[in-house]
């Protein structure tokens, strides 16, 4: 930890969203010098799916992490946790949410991370978070704060700038780095206070994502990460799991495999990234996506992918379209199917619909 | 542009943003000032993000080109 016989030094946990904004403003407001700190977990919403869909590609995009880091001046680290968060999601202390979103144990988890002596090399006097009282069910409540502060290990180094006013006094202010008569009050879900500070601020763009800024908040996200630990028997994964999750329609035919179709050109060309590792198939005779399989195949199995395949091409009112296999080695088989008469596509296999 | 020489190369190809920046982030930490890194990339993200994180962090981003789907930068660390 780092001293305080100069000025001391805060850590902003930054997502890229208003309240984590408003927070480091306040303390940054107050004379005292932030850093922030943006985790990549890889179920982040922003970055790479915005990349991934062609009508996406075509928006200009920005980080909204780094887009706050410039409009309050102040660095940004940005950290990939992919490995270490694992252990948060696949064994929540706290369990989850509504849905597979760990949160209580997600911001423990950051929070510890923030305070870390390897994060940057002289440490934080105390920790910034946007949190306030009664805005999540799961993780802002007024008795998840001390729950947080305690796991976490910061004890009384976390600020809650936005919330203060609701929480005993903080290390921070209780040593005069921070006034905390320039703190707030906020609780509930309402978001007009934080919208009002906003406007005294004077921002006006910033992020207001609907779903927060993580899949695993998603319904339809978190029953296709269910299905994959169910179909493996293994309540694990690796980046490329949760990234394919993210993108295509996937059908489960069969407890032993799934397509993952891509719905649009974006998602050919991400999914085509993958031809070296997985089965896939794509119609020849006419226009159609590309597919992967995701688990182990037979001829039988082969044939109900391909028709699948094919009528989810243009070729789907033909009596017959071609289909191409290629396995991971690359060797190509063709096949002759008919297009799956929608009737015959069972509801059911629709991985992630409700 | 500039034509200073590269000190070292980090091929992000293939990464999805956030990924390249912080790959950048972490080459940068092991670099001394007035060296140059050279970046290539593929996503069109990093067009905003790899500008966005110098500017943040106070190094001179001295080159940005595109060709086709391949990007390359060429940050002066300060």
């Amino acid at each position: 930890m780092a001293t305080c016989d100069k000025q001391p030094r805060a850590a902003a946990l930054i997502s890229g969203g208003l309240d984590s904004m408003l927070a480091a403003k306040v303390v940054l407001d107050q004379g005292v010098a932030v850093e922030g700190v943006n985790f990549f977990t890889g179920f982040c919403v922003e970055g790479h799916t915005h990349a991934i869909r062609r009508k996406d590609r075509a928006k200009e995009k920005r980080n909204n992490a780094l887009w706050v880091a410039e409009q309050l001046n102040i660095k940004l680290h940005m950290v990939d946790v992919v490995e270490e968060y694992k252990d948060v999601v696949l064994n929540p202390k706290h369990g989850y949410g509504a849905n597979l979103n760990p949160c209580l144990d997600c911001k423990i988890f950051m929070v510890k991370k923030t305070l870390a002596k390897d994060l940057v090399e002289s440490g934080f006097d105390f920790v910034i978070t946007g949190e306030v009282i009664g805005q999540r069910p799961k993780s802002q409540r007024l008795d998840t704060m001390p729950v947080i502060a305690t796991e976490s290990g910061a004890n009384d180094r976390l600020l809650r700038p936005l919330t203060a006013l609701n929480l005993p006094p903080t290390l921070p202010e209780r040593a005069g780095w921070v006034d905390r008569n320039q703190l707030y009050g906020f609780h509930g879900r309402d978001r007009k206070p934080q919208m009002a500070l906003a406007a005294q601020f004077g921002f006006e763009d910033y992020a207001q994502p609907a779903g927060g800024c993580c899949f695993l908040t998603d319904a339809k996200y978190s029953r296709k990460l269910s299905d994959l630990w169910r179909a493996r028997a293994e309540r694990d994964y690796e980046l490329d799991d949760i990234m394919l999750l993210k993108v295509g329609r996937h059908i489960r035919p069969a407890p032993h495999y799934k397509l993952i179709i891509g719905r649009e050109e974006g998602e050919n060309n991400f999914l085509a990234g993958y031809r070296k590792r997985f089965v896939n198939l794509r119609a020849s005779s006419h226009e159609g996506p590309l597919t992967l399989i995701d688990g182990s195949v037979g001829e039988t199995d082969l044939q109900l992918a391909a028709r699948i395949v094919a009528r989810y091409s243009q070729g789907r009112d033909a009596s017959e379209v071609q289909v191409d296999v290629c396995q991971p080695d690359g060797t190509k088989q063709r096949l002759l199917v008919a297009p799956l008469p929608p009737m015959e596509l069972n509801p059911a296999w629709h991985v992630g619909a409700s | 542009m500039n034509a200073t020489a590269a000190t070292d190369t980090l091929d992000a190809s293939g990464l999805l943003c956030p990924l390249p920046v912080i790959r950048v982030q972490d080459r940068i930490k092991g670099m001394a000032s007035g060296e140059v890194l050279e970046v290539l990339a593929t996503d069109p993200g990093t067009r905003h993000d790899i500008p966005a994180w110098c500017r943040v962090h106070g190094h001179q981003l001295v080159e940005s080109k595109q060709n086709g789907e391949r990007l390359r930068f060429r940050i002066l660390v300060s």
